[in-house]
């Protein structure tokens, strides 16, 4: 199902001919554009990474003053749609182009990404590991670097992949700051010419650079405990103390709360006041605020029914299949919005024309898209289940349909729902699929926002605007809660 | 309650023979310990029984009827070793899993959960519980359904010694109550023969001998079984009709088939236990004892174990019980035998004592409990 964007684009790649798309290829813009695609990948992750644990440790392991307001203010940008944050420097900062600000904006949109898990892991992690490695002699800085680190590895690592992708498909902010990164050529492309071979010989090659970057990844991942401790009471981890240094960290975090935060709630304010003034509007918010969730809700829906096999079994069966199936499910990922929306036409149209125009294949692209998202959340929360658990269970006599609904169902669930919170809030930001793939006449709060700030009615996108920040929000918080940094008990 | 028969149990994994054509019969309403050193295949063997895992030759018999399904259709529960309880289930939910719509009413969760001791329990949640009650409701789970067998992968082997005594004799007193066969699998020689009816002895995917454990342990198969069930003192010795003599002298053998043939080999080695080792002052008047030199002195609260050099340089273990008169270290004794000692033919093809990380490496070998 995935896998229906690749084989469109093999396609039509392939119908091109080899000598076409070498022409294509061998050019000084492919290069540049490569090169400030992949620059732009490799800024924003480095700049996600520092933000995203140092404020991940900040909130967990230390006696911050107001931990769990941090805690939620690190989270929220996740509900900020890249293009509105965009948009809202743009407007309120001169000049505000270029590759710089294009990472400042994705950085700022996208370290929740890391921020989330690290935190979820660094509450989660045995304070024993740590306390072993301080009795050997190593001081704080060395036990964090060789042992706390080492067990969050796999939560950074795949924030810090997510956040990889993500830039690498990113289309609006880009766009909006007028940086050429693959996926806004891309979109030229298509937008532009009636033939498309050079925007599907650069989407080919944004999927073979994505393999790379996967595939590094899982050449690096090292095997370490999958599951769940049994048994034994968990104690709260280490923390600790910043005495002079707490106020300098509030500092730092505010400042980066304010820049993500602040300045698109101060500029939507602004524009606010005029938007909502102008007679019918409201009418037309509410409608298209419905069928953002619907659409949102049918998306998240279909994820999450295609990612519990896939994730379920990525925990379960590890083995070289299981790896290339779960990799193969991230490919979509990276692909721009645009290539996805247009593929899905393409099979709507030749291969299932009743599903064409129909909400189910807005649903199937999101699904495409989001799938990564669903499974990591899915295969991470089968972790929480160990299988003894249901061997036990199937030596009682119960099936092994009985053992999925009374032990791995319910012990996986909370996972599942942080996940399907996840897949929603990214449907409901999701611009470029919905665009191309809406049913005729259905507007979502996204589409009307790009509608009006195309023609440059900024006033009339503010409402949409705030209304998507305000309804991605709620599982924004959702998933901050479920991520442990909330808990009271973690915060004496 | 019912029987279950192996034969020839193989089960490998890839080019690994955990299971090398096992055979077992645990008699009906009995406990049986299966014992061995880690990774001699006792879990493989459980999870074979209980279906976790497919055999790939030999036959599984349970009342002579072979079994093969999957885990739900062998109703064989299982108690792991860390108990493994539903973590999102209360107690009592967790007891009730097993059972079917008619017996959750019919006030079994209760009865077992008495069985146990933990009548009243029902509401709590696992992670309030210690260890120690955690594996008693593991034990309850798996009684509740009244299965044919119960299989118990090291339970208390995570726990501290005072709790794992307490606990043992409760988990043998609530299987005889119900009336369970059992199967119990651990490394700990003590557990296994204190509270089983039969011991199997598992080495390297084979059993090696099963039987009551007095049997086990003053008739062992082998050289590496006496070593392995308890403290040996393992002497080189040559056979002269129904005397061996050894570096302590000489000593009675017992009438066994084996001693037989060690008698036909002439050459043989035989086995002592400590405690059958009787010291005593060196006597004014030399009575023919074997003098000694005490190396070592092992308190362990109601008996010791002495270790002695003999006067050819032979290294023997004693026990004496607590109470008897203290020995000082680097003064001489005398050595007494009492008893009979067993005798198997000093012959390489037989497993000697040389066997990897669970005997010494010489013929004199004791282990310390």
């Amino acid at each position: 199902m995935a896998l229906i964007p690749l084989i469109y684009l093999a396609v039509r790649t392939g119908e091109a001919g080899v000598a076409r798309v070498i022409e294509e290829l061998w050019t000084a813009r492919v290069a540049g554009l490569a090169l400030r695609s992949l620059g732009l990948a490799v800024v924003v992750t480095a700049g996600c990474l520092v933000l995203g644990v140092g404020s991940a440790f900040l909130v967990t392991r230390t006696d911050l003053p107001a931990r769990r307001l941090f805690g939620v203010l690190a989270s929220l940008p996740l509900a900020i749609p890249t293009y509105i944050a965009a948009f809202a420097w743009i407007s309120t900062v001169d000049r505000f182009e270029g590759f710089w600000p294009a990472a400042l904006v994705l950085m700022l949109c996208s370290y929740p990404y890391i921020f989330l898990p690290v935190a979820a892991a660094l509450a989660g992690t045995d304070p024993a590991q740590e306390e072993v490695s301080r009795s050997l002699g190593h001081g704080a800085w060395r036990t964090f670097t060789g042992v706390t680190l080492r067990q969050i590895r796999p939560a950074i690592a795949g924030g810090a992949l997510l956040v990889a992708l993500y830039v690498l498909s990113d289309f609006g902010a880009v766009s909006i700051v007028r940086t050429d990164t693959f996926t806004r050529a891309i979109f030229i492309s298509f937008d532009l010419g009636f033939d498309r071979t050079g925007a599907l010989v650069l989407s080919s090659l944004l999927v073979a650079i994505t393999v790379l970057l996967l595939t590094t990844e899982t050449v690096t991942r090292r095997r370490g405990a999958r599951y769940a401790q049994l048994g034994g009471a968990r104690r709260a981890p280490i923390q600790l103390r910043l005495s002079w240094a707490r106020w300098p960290a509030v500092a730092a975090l505010a400042g980066v709360a304010l820049l993500a935060l602040g300045v698109p709630a101060l500029s939507l304010a602004q524009r606010m006041v005029a938007g909502v003034s102008r007679p019918g509007t409201l009418g037309e918010v509410a409608t298209a605020a419905g069928n953002s969730l619907l659409l949102s809700l049918a998306g998240a829906a279909l994820t999450m029914l295609l990612a519990l096999p896939l994730g379920l079994l990525t925990a379960r069966v590890p083995g070289p299949l299981t790896t290339a199936l779960e990799r193969l499910s991230y490919l979509p990922h990276a692909l721009p919005g645009v290539v996805i929306g247009l593929s899905l036409v393409f099979f709507g149209i030749n291969v299932a024309f009743p599903l064409y125009q129909s909400v189910w294949l807005l649903a199937l692209a999101y699904a495409a898209l989001f799938l990564p998202l669903a499974v990591a959340a899915v295969a991470g929360a089968a972790g929480q289940a160990p299988p003894i658990l249901e061997e036990v269970a199937r030596s009682l006599g119960r099936g092994p349909l009985t053992v999925l609904r009374t032990i791995t169902l319910p012990l996986t669930l909370p996972g599942v729902g942080a996940g399907a919170a996840l897949v929603f809030l990214t449907c409901m930001k999701e611009l470029p699929a919905t665009l191309l793939l809406r049913p005729t006449g259905t507007d979502t709060l996204a589409t009307e926002l790009w509608t009006n700030t195309t023609v440059g009615a900024y006033a009339a996108a503010a409402p949409y605007a705030a209304l998507l920040v305000i309804l991605s929000s709620v599982p924004t918080w959702l998933l901050a809660a479920r991520s442990g940094i909330l808990d009271k008990e973690g915060a004496t | 309650m019912s029987e279950l028969r192996l034969h020839g149990v193989t089960k490998r994994y890839g080019r690994v023979t955990a299971l090398k054509g096992a055979d077992l019969t645990v008699p009906s309403g009995s406990l049986t310990a299966v014992l061995g050193p880690s990774g001699c295949g006792k879990t493989t063997l459980l999870r074979c029984v209980a279906g976790f895992e497919r055999i790939d030759a030999g036959e599984i018999l349970l009342d002579g009827r072979r079994v093969t399904g999957p885990p739900q259709r062998r109703r064989i529960a299982v108690v792991p070793q860390e108990g493994a309880l539903f973590p999102h289930l209360s107690v009592a939910a967790n007891v009730a899993y097993g059972l079917d719509r008619v017996s959750r009413r019919s006030g079994r969760v209760d009865e077992v959960l008495a069985l146990v001791g933990l009548d009243g329990y029902g509401d709590r949640m696992p992670h309030q519980l210690s260890g120690g009650q955690q594996q008693r409701v593991a034990v309850a789970r798996a009684l509740a359904p009244r299965p044919p067998l119960v299989l118990l992968d090291e339970p208390f082997s995570a726990l501290d010694a005072s709790l794992r005594t307490e606990l043992r004799n409760d988990i043998r007193e609530a299987l005889r109550a119900d009336g369970s066969t059992a199967i119990l699998v651990t490394h700990d020689q003590g557990e296994a023969l204190s509270i089983a009816d039969q011991v199997a002895v598992l080495r390297a995917g084979t059993v090696v001998q099963s039987g009551p454990p007095t049997e086990i342990y003053r008739n062992p198969a082998d050289p590496w079984t006496a070593t392995f069930v308890g403290d040996a003192v393992l002497l080189p010795a040559t056979i002269d009709g129904r005397v061996a003599h050894t570096a302590l002298g000489r000593v009675q053998l017992a009438s066994t088939d084996d001693a037989q043939t060690a008698a036909d080999a002439k050459t043989a080695t035989v086995l002592l236990r400590p405690e059958q080792l009787r010291i005593a002052p060196v006597p004014a008047i030399p009575n023919g004892a074997m003098n000694a030199t005490v190396l070592r002195h092992e308190f362990h609260g109601h008996d010791a174990l002495v270790a002695l050099r003999l006067a050819d340089g032979t290294r023997v273990t004693a026990r004496v019980l607590d109470g008897v008169e203290p020995v000082s270290v680097g003064s001489d004794v005398v050595v007494n035998v009492d008893g009979v000692a067993r005798a198997w033919p000093a012959d390489p093809a037989t497993p000697g004592p040389r066997e990897p990380s669970t005997a010494p490496s010489t013929g004199t070998g004791h282990r310390s409990g």
